[in-house]
């Protein structure tokens, strides 16, 4: 291209409309959320979907979604889906990838799904090596139900039931799932990412997009540990959500790749 | 089709196998745990998977997975397992995911459990028990049938009996008839056509594509379950024409008191005999009629009296009802006491039928 190609004509108005469009949605949503302002969760179903896409599994891909918030994009994500009970989605999604093994399987869970009601789920999905990509969306509370503790809740942390903060003593100490389940053997991929920034959403679409082919590869367990915003749930005004974040989960846990 | 010498578990698990079922996941507990053995041996033989899961709750879990996936799939356990698996067993039931459970039971004290649920919801389950081996391999076969024709999860409910009797057995199989379309299977393919699938409880649809929603959808459900209490109760009986005393007893419970009764009407007595073989849905209409003429209704089960209550409920007359059953396991916890024992059972009718009144 030659330098007088790109000459831009300043004489007159432009011809159409001088800002670049671009498609506001991945082709895989079917409809609007309807989660909070300021939720990291739309942002991280918007990962998940472009990274099916850009894969061009859609057609052999079935998710299961436990209970959350995110429980509504069953409606919304044109994928096939089921919606299981809250902590079960790893022994559904097991059952699932080994009678369709030519399918890609996910999961898509909260903390006080995994974590909390499902912990055994997903630590026994990942020693046996299931050949599915679990995605935690955390954001150390119970969003859906108003702000509860779970066991990702960090020190300190206020909620509905660690008014005065988490306390170790009382509470107990958050789990570090990512790492928990990168210390067992069957897996092929573990990451934690974020997506307070706009470099951590970038790094998460990657990490999310070596899960699944590690899955496809038949290389093993997959998981991506997300941490997500939830101002509803920590009280927080919408705009101070990822500063938030980045002050709290991100300190307990540590973001980057723990299995690759 | 070849007659085999197999263990009760091993005869379920060929009959399974012959009906279809590709899947199977469990948690070892006796006396299920021989069924759970023989499905990881037989099932990878005709390609099929077989998952010695973690617990109760994710073998069940697994299963509502492969099921929802298309898969003819079951899993079991007994008791406190059963327990464990309620709530899958009723998430299934509401978003309508057929598999079976088998629950090869310590004793008769499941007899709630079954047929009541533990789970949420208006559900229930099809509960079917088998008197023996024989009659164990047809309900297999038939229960994979009634999970898929109702889409919905199926319980068989056999004993120690019937998973450690060796018999000789075929194993052929059944046609059961047509069964619906099965449109609802998550195959993966609907994505990214504005028409992908979605198994759900709540069963609110796509956005694009807005389901029925909770209230229709669950209104729906209950009214599937009546209609199947409609058509699926099953039920033997025998001498009640005549009648003065009808003896009523499921499972294996049942051949001792066919056996005694036989033996009572040798003798004499005016008495019959009759068998739930649906636990549910309870035969209510053909036990009432069943019970038009007798002066005595004697429902012997072991346990403290569960199926008393469907009894008193559709018996024609239940002040007639009385128990004569009782709890009875064997020490071990893994088989019947002394109650189950022909002589013991003939001393308890005996007693009711000389006491002057209904004992
Ligand atoms: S409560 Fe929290 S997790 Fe739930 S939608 Fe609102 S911001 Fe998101």
């Amino acid at each position: 291209m030659t330098r007088e190609q790109i000459i831009i004509d300043t004489s007159g108005p432009p011809a159409g409309p001088a800002r670049k469009v671009a498609d506001p949605k991945p082709s895989l949503l079917l409809g609007e959320h309807s989660l909070c302002p300021g939720c990291g969760e739309p942002v991280a179903l918007r990962l998940l979907l472009e990274v099916l896409q850009e894969l061009d599994i859609v057609q052999r891909t079935i998710g299961v979604v436990g209970h959350g918030c995110y429980g509504s994009f069953v409606r919304i994500m044109d994928v096939d889906v089921l919606q299981c009970l809250h902590g079960r989605a790893p022994s559904c999604a097991t059952g699932i990838k080994r009678v369709r093994p030519e399918c890609a399987v996910f999961t898509m869970q909260g903390d006080g799904d995994m974590a909390n009601e499902g912990l055994q789920e997903v630590l026994h999905a990942a020693a046996r090596g299931e050949r599915i990509t679990c995605v935690l969306l955390n954001n150390g509370v119970f969003g859906d139900t108003g702000g509860q503790l779970t066991a990702t809740t960090v020190l300190g942390q206020r909620t509905k039931t660690s008014l005065a903060g988490r306390e170790a003593e009382t509470h107990g100490y958050p789990i570090p799932v990512a790492d928990l389940v990168a210390s067992l053997q069957g897996t092929a991929y573990v990451a934690r990412g974020t997506v307070s920034t706009a470099g951590g959403v970038a790094q998460t679409r990657r990490m999310l997009r070596k899960a699944f082919e590690a899955q496809l590869a038949g290389a093993g367990f997959s998981l991506v540990e997300i941490l997500t915003m939830c101002p509803t749930g920590w009280f927080v005004p919408t705009a101070e959500g990822p500063g938030y974040l980045g002050g709290s989960l991100e300190q307990t846990y540590p973001l980057g790749e723990l299995v690759t | 089709m070849t007659r085999e010498l197999l263990e009760g578990s091993a005869a379920i698990a060929a009959a399974a196998i012959t009906a279809g079922c590709r899947f199977f996941a469990g948690y070892p507990m006796s006396p299920f745990t021989g069924l759970l053995e023989s499905m990881s041996r037989e099932l990878p033989a005709v390609g099929g998977v077989c998952v010695n899961a973690e617990s109760e709750i994710e073998g069940a879990n697994m299963v509502l997975g492969a099921a929802a996936a298309g898969t003819r799939s079951a899993t079991g356990s007994c008791g406190q397992g059963i327990a464990l698996m309620q709530e899958t067993i009723a998430e299934a039931a509401l978003n309508e995911t057929p598999f079976v459970v088998f629950n090869m039971a310590r004793n008769q004290q499941d007899y709630f459990q079954c047929t009541r649920g533990g789970g949420w919801g208006d559900y229930r389950t099809i509960t079917l028990a088998p008197k023996d081996v024989t009659e164990a391999v047809e309900h297999t076969q038939l229960l994979f049938h009634l999970a898929e024709l109702h889409r919905a999860p199926v319980i068989l409910y056999g004993d120690p009996l019937i998973a450690q009797t060796r018999i000789s057995v075929t194993v052929a199989p059944r046609d059961y008839g047509p069964l619906p379309a099965r449109d609802w299977v998550l195959d993966g393919t609907g994505g990214g056509t504005g028409r992908s699938r979605q198994v759900w409880t709540w069963a609110m649809g796509k956005a694009t594509d807005p389901g029925p929603g909770p209230d229709r959808h669950w209104r729906a459900v209950a009214d599937k379950f009546d209609a199947i209490a409609g058509v699926e109760a099953r039920f033997e009986q025998a001498y009640v024409d005549d009648a003065e005393t009808v003896v009523v007893a499921f499972g294996t419970a049942a051949l001792f008191v066919e056996y005694v009764v036989e033996e009572l009407r040798a003798e004499g007595h005016r008495i019959g005999w009759f068998r739930p073989v649906s636990l549910w849905p309870f035969p209510g209409e053909a036990l009432a009629a069943a019970t038009t003429g007798a002066r005595r209704v004697l429902v012997f089960e072991l346990n403290a009296g569960q199926m008393l209550d469907d009894v008193r409920i559709h018996a024609a007359d239940r002040s007639v009802v009385r128990f004569i059953g009782g709890v009875s396991i064997a020490e071990s916890g893994l088989a019947y006491g002394d109650l189950m024992d022909a002589p013991v059972i003939r001393d308890r009718i005996l007693a009711a039928l000389t006491g002057g009144v209904p004992a």
